[in-house]
């Protein structure tokens, strides 16, 4: 458990550098991204993203996780649970956009 | 005469005309914390009633009067709404993250299940006075999210434990102390559940491992059987981006019409045996597959990325025969009771669409903000919800 975790922060990490290139989202995409997230992440995790029968996704349940590897569970899903991949439809900078405003406090849809 | 005006006015009624509650419904404006009362005869909304809380996911379940919308929020709110007044008759905050509830059979009870903390909490349908709180302790010895929440004949709820694999019965004939009958082992991830129109079979649907778990109340000491286990083990599992309901399962009384997880399919099982009758390939993962009253056809909508699309499979054929694209974020089908409208919620598009199920063609919308669940009082009446 302890290897994956350390073998998912590396991998996070090669991720987060490649962030650090990306050029910022605009305003128009970042939008979408709070609907998707409230609208769609929140058929689980609740609208107001305080859980659902998925797990709660505010600051406060967030603070202890590493970004590198809430990044990584948006972008291929967790195995042997309900939650999905969603690179199909969101790029490395966007995931990370999420996880780093979760963690901030997710912006309000409206 | 004078008796009857006195009454009028001491009731405080908005409108001095008598009316019926059988052609209302409620849509859930799932943003807002609101919910629009409408009208199925005039294809209208009555009135907006607002101050519910958080509906991001809100079922409704109604008084066996159908004049009273018992209103089910995300955040624990229990919400009783007067169709006639068009107002918050009571609310109470009964638990921390709900799921949906059911009324009973004898419309005394209303049973709400939370996912935190997991378990059954029972109210007097008149006053939301606590009745009975069952906590959903697995033989896990965990406290589990309770899931699939149904009404039963024989003054019974029945529901599901989603971390546990668990199925629970509870008989409310004495409300305050409810005897329990518990079935462990059923399966992994009960994600929801279900009761077929004629009350008799049980069944809950499982996201951790293939088939469904399918319960006989006719004959509780058979136990749980998993059937239709080969519907799912064939290919690669797909994404599900949002879990099936199966509330809406259409059982047409002969037949069942379900949703595959992790498929874009659906399955028709005969209602009998409870075997695989027909695979028919469908627009995306299956979310609700409602049937028409009468049960020629079913009406299906799709999770993401394919919930703009609406499907109309024809039974007696097999066949899907329309594909709609109504808009963005289709998320609930509901037909009038005798099935000549149905009523689409588009969530993106901030609008109820009203379709003609024989024509296609769209013959009224009306302006709701999100929309999300829509529920006419005809709900009153079955067994389930």
């Amino acid at each position: 458990m302890r290897i994956l975790t350390t073998a998912g922060m590396v991998i996070g990490m090669a991720f987060s550098s490649a962030f650090a290139n990306s050029p910022p989202l605009d305003p128009q995409r970042q939008n979408e991204l709070v609907r998707l997230v409230r609208q769609d992440c929140g058929s689980c995790h609740g609208m107001e993203l305080r859980g659902g029968l998925g797990p709660a996704l505010t600051p406060q349940t967030l603070r202890d996780k590493p970004a590198s590897s809430l990044v990584s569970t948006i972008l291929h899903g967790r195995p042997g649970t309900p939650m999905p991949p969603w690179k199909n439809f969101l790029s490395e900078s966007e995931a990370d956009w999420i996880v780093d405003n979760l963690q901030k406090g997710f912006p309000d849809a409206r | 005469m004078l008796l009857v005006l006195a009454l009028g006015v001491l009731s405080g009624c908005a409108s001095p005309n008598l009316r019926g509650t059988g052609d209302l419904g409620v849509v859930v404006e799932r943003a807002t914390g609101s919910v629009q009362i409408v009208d199925t005869t005039h294809r209208t909304s009555l009135a907006r009633v607002d101050g519910l809380g958080d509906l991001s996911h809100a079922s409704i379940s109604y008084s066996r009067d159908a004049r009273y919308a018992y209103v089910f929020g995300r955040d624990g709110g229990l919400t009783r709404v007067d169709l006639l007044t068009q107002r918050i008759d009571r609310r109470i905050i009964q638990g921390g993250n709900s799921i949906g509830g059911a009324i009973s059979a004898d419309g005394r009870l209303v049973a709400v299940a939370n996912y935190e903390p997991g378990g059954v909490k029972v109210f007097d349908a008149g006053t939301l006075a606590l009745v009975a709180d069952i906590p959903a302790v697995g033989s896990n010895g965990k406290r589990s999210k309770v899931v699939g929440l149904v009404d039963a004949p024989g003054q019974r709820f029945v529901f599901s434990l989603y971390d546990a694999g668990e199925i629970w019965v509870a008989d409310m004939h004495d409300p305050s102390q409810p005897v329990l009958r518990k079935f462990t082992g059923i399966g992994k991830e009960p994600y929801d559940g279900m009761i077929t129109s004629d009350g008799r079979h049980y069944a809950a649907g499982l996201f951790g491992e293939d088939g469904v778990a399918l319960l006989d109340l006719w004959n509780l000491d058979a136990g749980v059987a998993r059937v239709l286990v080969e519907f799912g083990r064939h290919g690669e599992k797909l994404p599900v981006y949002k879990m099936p309901h199966l509330e809406g399962w259409a059982s047409t009384g002969s037949q069942i019409v379900l949703p595959a997880v992790g498929k874009h399919e659906v399955i028709i099982a005969d209602q009998n045996s409870w075997k695989e009758v027909a695979r028919i390939p469908v627009a995306g993962q299956v979310v609700f597959a409602v049937a028409r009253p009468g049960g020629r056809e079913v009406w299906l909508n799709f999770a993401f990325p394919n919930n703009d699309t609406v499907q109309v499979l024809d039974l007696p054929t097999r066949r899907i025969v329309q594909t709609l694209t109504p808009g963005k974020g289709v998320l609930h089908i509901e037909f009038s009771p005798r099935g000549e409208q149905v009523w689409l919620s588009l969530r993106d598009e901030n609008r109820v669409e009203i379709y003609d199920p024989d024509s296609f063609a769209r013959i009224g919308t009306l302006p709701v903000e999100s929309p999300s669940g829509i529920f006419f009082t005809v709900r009153a009446h079955r067994t389930g919800l």
